[in-house]
């Protein structure tokens, strides 16, 4: 039988969207019954939206002051110890899933499977590999528990209106204190979110500077768009790593993406492979961010941005 | 601390654009260049950083793969570790059974501290510092991308989906890094011929007495679903003409 549970992404006060992510790949296996667990200081809101996604069967809830910074050495002996209810176990392939499943695999003794981008069968499972260069199938075996991360960009959330039972369960392992939370520095935007916005608009190199990037802020601003940037963009120092989009950085799939003054380097490719419409502007006829793009415009960044934004009005 | 661990993953060069082969058997990697992963640059530079700051006596670079990884750990000795231990497998190894070489190989050189890459750019798998972490009981602290250490415990900056994380750890510990920690240093002619000198144990990897973990078989190679190229619009107004055209504006 396939159980399945899903660890939740939350920052104790509401759910990360890759939650719902997760429950949709879950739900792509047929006959799954699919928990999600809430570990957290206080879980209560959290735990009532969770309750919300479509096919979600329970939602349980393990309350624990450490639990409060969601660090991988606290959560993953905690989640190892729940493991035995169920068959699979899936987190996203955020920061913050890619940090802790492989430590809750590695507590099980199995491997641990990155980014399921689809799922071909309880065990068999698609993913990308050489910055998505490749797709391979892999194949887990049966008799082990299928310890997992699921590429968020693959999938649509899973509906909501669900009303599932939420039950708290304390689970009785010992946690370290060797790992300390000390801060979380989060570039405050009142921008939409890079990984849920619907819209990006994304700088490279060619910006030149911080205060050029303004003219990215603007015509995302019109748009109502997340801002993303070239790893080139964020080395230069003209935005911060979180808006990074890439093989190293963020994998993206909004409706629109639009690339002003990135080449198109693959580890940049890769993260914008599932956007709906990806537009590119660039002076250079050549580059190859052109061969992706379902709309290019080739000239200078520095008079057809202003002139977009202004138009857009 | 005496010793430092850093992990050198022999990988396809990340300037190849990788190809499936028509098969389907597997990536075409015949005479492909073959390079440090650019993220294990990062972890050495780190290493040598910190040994040369007084708080480590010793760096030692660890390859496990083909006997074709000589290579890259001599890069290794060349921009300054003091040794390189070469794990030979004739074929892949999975990232548990990498973690468990790891962790063998830190109890016996007793290692206080492991810098790893965040994800080698092959496998794009991003899970061998956690395993390693797990299996040790030791903290983890991945993605860094500022690390200072103060006597027992480090400071570690993580680039994290929402901005920056700091958290403190104990030593010993395992370290993942990110792309900004650093830029590593060019390894300049002279550091090449001393490093041939440098020692280079090979150890078979049935050696080690490590448990292999339950194999996750790979079944099928496939080439990505490719994007099409698109029209291309001659000036702003064509832009937004095209843009409205598909309800985005
Ligand atoms: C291991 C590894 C991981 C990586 N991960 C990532 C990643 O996650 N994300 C990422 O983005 N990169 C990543 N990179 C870096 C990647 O290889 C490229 O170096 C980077 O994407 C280039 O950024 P860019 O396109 O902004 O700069 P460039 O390649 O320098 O391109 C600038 C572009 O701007 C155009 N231009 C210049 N002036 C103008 C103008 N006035 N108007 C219009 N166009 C103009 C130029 O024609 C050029 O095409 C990674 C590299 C490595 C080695
Ligand atoms: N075969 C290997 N030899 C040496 N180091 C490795 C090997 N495999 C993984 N590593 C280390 O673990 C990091 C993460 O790899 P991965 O978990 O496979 O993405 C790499 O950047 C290396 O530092």
């Amino acid at each position: 039988m396939t159980k399945i549970l899903v660890i939740a992404e939350h920052n104790e006060e509401a759910l990360n969207p890759s939650t719902a992510k997760c429950v949709a790949c879950a739900a792509s296996i047929d006959g799954a019954e699919i928990d999600i667990a809430v570990l957290a200081a206080s879980a209560a809101s959290v735990a009532a939206e969770a309750a919300q996604i479509s096919s979600v069967g329970r939602v349980v809830t393990v309350e624990r002051a450490e639990n409060d910074a969601g660090l991988a050495a606290i959560l993953a002996p905690q989640i190892a110890a729940m493991a035995s209810d169920y068959s699979h176990l899936f987190g996203p392939s955020t920061a913050f899933g890619k940090d802790l499943m492989p430590r809750v695999a590695a507590l099980l003794g199995v491997n641990q499977i990155s980014d399921i981008m689809s799922i071909e069968g309880s065990h068999r499972f698609k993913r990308p590999i050489y910055a998505g260069n490749a797709i391979v199938t892999v194949e887990a075996p049966a008799e082990s528990i299928v310890v997992a991360t699921v590429r968020t960009a693959s999938y649509q959330a899973a509906e909501s209106g669900n009303a599932a039972p939420i039950e708290s369960a304390t689970v009785d392992v010992e946690v370290p204190t060797h790992t300390r939370f000390v801060e979380l520095q989060t570039g405050k935007s009142d921008r939409p979110d890079l990984q849920a916005a619907a819209k990006v608009v994304s700088g490279g190199r060619a910006l030149g500077s911080e205060e050029n990037f303004e003219l990215i802020f603007k015509l995302a601003d019109k748009l109502g768009a997340a801002i993303g940037s070239s790893r080139a963009a964020v080395d230069a120092g003209y935005v911060p790593p979180e808006t990074q989009v890439g093989q190293t950085g963020q994998i993206i799939a909004p409706d629109l993406y639009i690339a002003i003054g990135i080449s198109g380097a693959i580890q940049h490719i890769t993260g914008i492979k599932d956007a709906g419409t990806i537009v590119a502007i660039n002076k250079d006829e050549e580059a190859p961010i052109f061969e992706v793009s379902d709309i290019g415009l080739v000239g200078d960044l520095f008079s057809i941005v202003p002139e977009l934004t202004e138009a857009l009005g | 601390m005496e010793k430092i661990l850093v992990g050198l993953k022999r990988v396809v060069d990340y300037n190849v654009r990788v190809q499936v082969k028509s098969d389907g058997s597997g990536v075409d990697t015949d005479g492909v260049k073959m390079s440090i992963n650019p993220f294990d640059e990062i972890a050495l530079e780190e290493a040598l950083r910190i040994r040369e700051s007084g708080a480590a006596s010793e760096v030692i670079v660890v390859s496990i793969g083909s006997s074709d990884a000589q290579q890259q750990l001599r890069t290794g000795l060349a921009m300054g570790a003091d040794r390189a231990i070469l794990v030979e497998s004739g074929t892949s190894v999975d990232s548990l059974t990498v973690a468990r070489i790891f962790k063998a190989l830190v109890d016996r050189e007793n290692a206080e501290l492991v810098i790893l890459g965040k994800q080698a750019i092959d496998d794009d798998n991003s899970q061998t510092g956690q395993m390693l972490a797990a299996i040790w009981g030791r903290p983890q602290a991945t993605f860094a991308s500022e690390v200072v250490l103060d006597g027992d415990t480090a400071r570690v900056t993580r680039e994290v989906d929402s901005g920056l994380e700091t958290i403190d750890i104990d030593l010993p510990a395992v370290i993942t890094v990110d792309l900004r920690l650093n830029e590593p240093r060019y390894v300049k002619l002279p550091d090449i011929m001393k490093a041939k000198k440098k020692p280079l144990e090979q150890i078979a990897l049935s050696d080690l007495s490590v448990e292999a973990a339950p194999e996750i078989k790979t079944t099928a190679y496939e080439p990505p679903a490719g994007r099409q190229r698109g029209i291309m619009v001659e000036d702003v107004a064509g832009l937004i003409a095209a843009l409205k055209d598909k309800g985005l504006v």
